[in-house]
């Protein structure tokens, strides 16, 4: 690799970091064929973790970070001042293919600056796809970010060669979006998103290959004053509207040469924590959007309790709830039993009855479920009545931050 | 109580463990008069004491499923315990794998997830780096992973199914596989020196990996805990970890700390009024785009774009082009562009002063021996054409458009409406131009002969109406929509 191509990889990397996603799951099951590459396992693989914990799943680059839009949040504005480059089709072609063939990823999540204009940049996505899937039988995993800008026909066109498509919200409201991001134009995203969603489901009746793994949104949070609660108001509509598979919450970070007119602090990672476990409640634990604003406190989540845990304090009338007795609905609404936990405990209790030591076995939050559930050798004593419960609960204001 | 020792071959010998089993249990050999031993020899259970004929031990599949993975693991203890489970259900306890909150069943169940992570982090974090050329000019490949458990086997066929095309090799302690672009063979232990030192890859990917990561959101503990350090030292780009922590701080600090700077160029004012104008400007512009992009369903020779003047009076749509279109590029000239143009001409309209077109610009067939049988196109195919048709229309901007057919109508209105309901005059929603609705020319063509002849005589009755409303747009008043 020489050192060209390894100076704009720097850049070109550095420069798509601040995208969440790097999800590898979705993709139907899929084996190379003969002289071909790559495969997809359903679930997806990470094949490292960087020092923030997150995990590295894709090749995660932008074509270009040269920019004609101007959104103030990123770091690839035309008005900043950081270096810029830009990738050919086939340069991004052969970094894929040959990190592709050590294992170090499970494919391409490819996006760009807008250049030219969002046709001729979106028509550039599709030919690195095209030719990884048609020149080398790629079999492996490509996420397409979508530029909502583009002509409808080029969209569509971009779920036939990827697996996952997405258009990123980036702000929760039109008001944030016109202030922040001027080239931007909430309608139109809102728009592209519906039509995507449309054919991913019209193809799935039909049996065509589209974007088998579905398209995805990232909401930046602390950019703007969008409450927690409007944020996940906005996230149940999109999933209910588009069909989304992820919604992605980015904590706005510190960018090199950030513009003046955002904050410059450390990002809120403990709130974008929080959003996501309330996302969580609303898709595998039957949580309306309506109980999930019902736990936070004008707007806003709680950081030092989980949304579920402060759903319960809140509603500490409907506990304790009996283990062997309450239906999967109100165990899955215990705080610190996951379904999982919940799963092996209907599937236990067919066949013995559970004492607290059993349900200790299944579930590692036993400390968070206690005071809010009864079994065959214990009950609560009035521990749902405390004062100072949420107290005891309470996470110790935890370590997210640097050192 | 007898105690016996059953000898299984060391690593995981599921099939000496099963055929031990089958014996034990049925026998009626308690888990405590066993002591299991692992060793280099082979399996000599079999030998000593075959099988009970006509004992089969049947399992429910909770169990079946648990046993293949736990034999796996590294702890010497597997077989003792597997032996415990299968005891208790074969003595009654059927449903005891279900019940998770057991004592034995949690331990087992925790030593499957262990298998199950180790399998996962070997597909994850094992890393290839080329070692020359293989057989008949093929590359190839060697990696080194020292995983926990017993999976090497288990493990393999996941290389196999995502790099079928170069040979490669996996070395490991215990044991190592290889794929030759045919099969997977099984081998011995392999050693460290036995993979080269290095590869062209590996600084540009570590590169990569420094820079995709984001020190405003360091996080050790979340790494270590999905990335153990036990997995580092074979893998390369770990050892850009600590010069990433150790400056973390400094660089968070100098962004956070940094007055924003003013750009140092200028507004690209032309570049982005450039960039607003993307959309076609013109039939030809919009053609241009038609003609190189690709098929929607694989197949077509190429697009068959619509044909006739600007501002026609009529414009009619058809399906898609056929056979004939396909090989020609252009629309209408197979036998039911014959008899439109046969009937088109009884109704006197002028073809050429009409524009013709298609919802769908491609071909889509399947091929029966020679030939190439027309399949229709899905409401998801029309959906995805119907951009270009919008676009199409509006720059044509006839007085009148004549859906031909259903697939038409849908592609004009979005909806499937059955032609017998909808045929004649008819306002397509949110479309500036009046429509009208008759039936597909190879409709006609389909029928038998003997109703032919009324049905040809109505589509041309059909299109002289059009011709009349086209003409005249104000004889549309008062007719139904």
């Amino acid at each position: 690799m020489d050192d060209a191509l390894k100076k704009k990889l720097t850049i070109l990397a550095d420069a798509a970091k601040y995208d969440a996603s790097c999800a590898s799951s979705g993709a139907p099951r899929r084996k190379a064929e003969a002289g071909g590459l790559g495969s997809t396992t359903g679930a997806g693989i990470c094949h490292a973790y960087t020092p923030d914990g997150r995990c590295v799943s894709l090749l995660k680059i932008l074509l270009t970070n040269y920019c004609l839009f101007d959104c103030a949040y990123c770091v690839n504005r035309r008005s900043s001042n950081v270096r810029r480059a830009k990738f050919s089709v086939d340069e991004v072609v052969t970094l894929t293919v040959e990190f592709y063939k050590r294992n170090y990823i499970e494919g391409l999540f490819l996006s760009s600056g807008i250049i030219r204009s969002p046709d001729h940049t979106m028509e550039q996505l599709i030919r690195v796809a095209k030719t990884l899937r048609q020149r080398h039988g790629f079999r492996g995993y490509i996420h397409l970010k979508t530029i909502p800008e583009a002509s409808p026909w080029l969209i569509e066109q971009a779920g036939l060669y990827a697996d996952r498509l997405s258009i990123n919200l980036e702000l929760p409201t039109e008001a944030s979006l016109e202030r922040l991001a001027p080239e931007k134009d909430g309608a139109a995203i809102q728009t592209a998103m519906g039509q995507m969603g449309e054919r991913i489901l019209q193809a799935r009746e039909e049996k065509r290959r589209f974007a088998p793994a579905g398209q995805s949104t990232q909401v930046i949070v602390g950019a703007d004053a969008s409450t927690d609660e409007s944020l996940i108001r906005t996230s149940a509509r999109l999933y209910d509207h588009y069909g989304l598979k992820r919604i992605y919450y980015s904590a706005f970070s510190p960018i090199p040469d950030a513009a003046s007119i955002l904050p410059s602090k450390s990002p809120p990672l403990q709130r974008e924590h929080r959003l996501y476990q309330a996302d969580w409640l609303m898709r595998y634990y039957a949580f309306s959007p309506d109980d999930v604003a019902g736990a936070t406190e004008s707007g806003m989540l709680a950081l030092d309790v989980d949304p579920k845990l402060a759903w319960a304090l809140r509603n500490r009338d409907r506990f304790p709830v009996d283990v062997n007795r309450a239906d999967r609905e109100m165990l899955l609404r215990v705080p610190g039993l996951g379904v999982r936990a919940v799963d092996k405990i209907v599937a236990a209790r067919r066949h013995a009855t559970l004492r607290l030591d059993d349900v200790a076995r299944l579930t590692s939050g036993l400390k968070r479920a206690r005071p809010f559930l009864v079994a065959a050798d214990y009950a609560p004593t009035r521990l749902t009545d405390r004062l100072d419960l949420r107290a005891r609960l309470a996470e110790p204001p935890r370590q997210l931050s640097l050192f | 109580m007898q105690t016996r020792t059953i000898r299984l071959t060391s690593g995981a010998d599921l099939d000496g463990f099963r055929a031990a089993i089958r014996h034990l249990v049925p026998a009626g050999v308690p888990p405590e008069a066993v002591t299991w031993v692992e060793g280099d020899a082979a399996s000599l259970f079999a030998e000593d004491a075959p099988a009970e004929p006509g004992s089969a031990l049947v399992l429910p599949r909770a169990v079946a499923e648990l046993v293949p993975p736990v034999v796996m693991h590294r702890d010497p203890e597997r077989y003792g315990l597997l032996h415990r489970l299968i005891w208790r259900v074969a003595r009654g306890e059927r449903h005891l794998a279900e019940v998770a909150s057991d004592p034995l069943v949690h331990r087992l169940t925790l030593m499957r997830k262990a298998v199950a992570r180790d399998l996962h982090k070997m597909h994850a974090f094992l890393r290839f780096r080329r070692s020359g050329a293989g057989e008949g000019g093929r590359e190839r490949f060697a990696a080194w992973f020292e995983p926990e458990h017993h999976i090497l086997a288990e493990a393999a066929p996941f290389f196999a199914a995502r790099f079928p095309s170069f040979d490669w090799s996996i070395l490991t302690p215990d044991g190592s596989a290889h794929w030759d672009g045919r099969a997977l063979h099984v081998g011995p232990p392999g050693r460290r020196e036995d993979v080269p030192e290095h590869d062209a890859f590996e600084a540009g990917w570590t590169d990569y990996y420094s820079s995709t990561f984001n020190p405003a959101r360091t996080n050790l503990a979340a790494m270590r805990a999905e990335m153990p350090k036990k997995y580092w030292h074979n893998m390369p780009e770990t050892a850009a970890i600590p010069g990433l922590v150790r400056e973390a701080g400094r660089r968070v600090g100098e962004m956070i700390a940094r007055a924003p700077e003013a750009p140092v160029k200028r507004v690209p004012a032309r570049a982005l009024a450039a960039m607003a104008a993307q959309e076609p400007a013109s039939l030809e512009a919009l053609n241009a785009v038609i003609r190189a992009s690709e098929p929607l369903v694989p197949g077509a020779t190429q697009a068959v774009l619509g044909e006739g003047p600007l501002g026609a009076a009529i414009a009619l749509v058809g399906e898609q082009p056929g056979d004939q279109e396909d090989l020609q590029g252009r629309p209408f000239v197979g036998p039911a562009g014959q008899l439109l143009a046969r009937a088109l001409r009884e109704a006197g309209i002028d073809r050429s002063q009409a524009y013709l077109t298609n919802a769908v610009k491609h071909f889509k067939f399947e091929v029966r021996g020679k030939r190439r049988i027309h399949q229709k196109p899905t409401a998801g195919e029309v959906a995805h054409y119907r951009w270009w048709l919008d676009r199409e229309l509006a720059f044509v901007a006839p007085r009148l458009v004549v859906a031909l057919g259903a697939t038409a109508v849908l592609a004009l209105t979005g909806r499937q409406v059955p032609i017998t309901r909808a045929r004649g005059p008819a306002a397509f929603e949110g479309k500036p131009y009046p429509g009208f609705v008759t039936v597909h020319p190879s409709y006609l063509l389909r029928l038998p002969d003997e109703a032919r002849g009324e049905a040809y005589a109505g589509f041309v009755e059909d299109l002289r109406r059009a011709a009349t409303l086209a003409a005249d747009p104000a004889s549309r008043v008062g007719m139904a929509g």
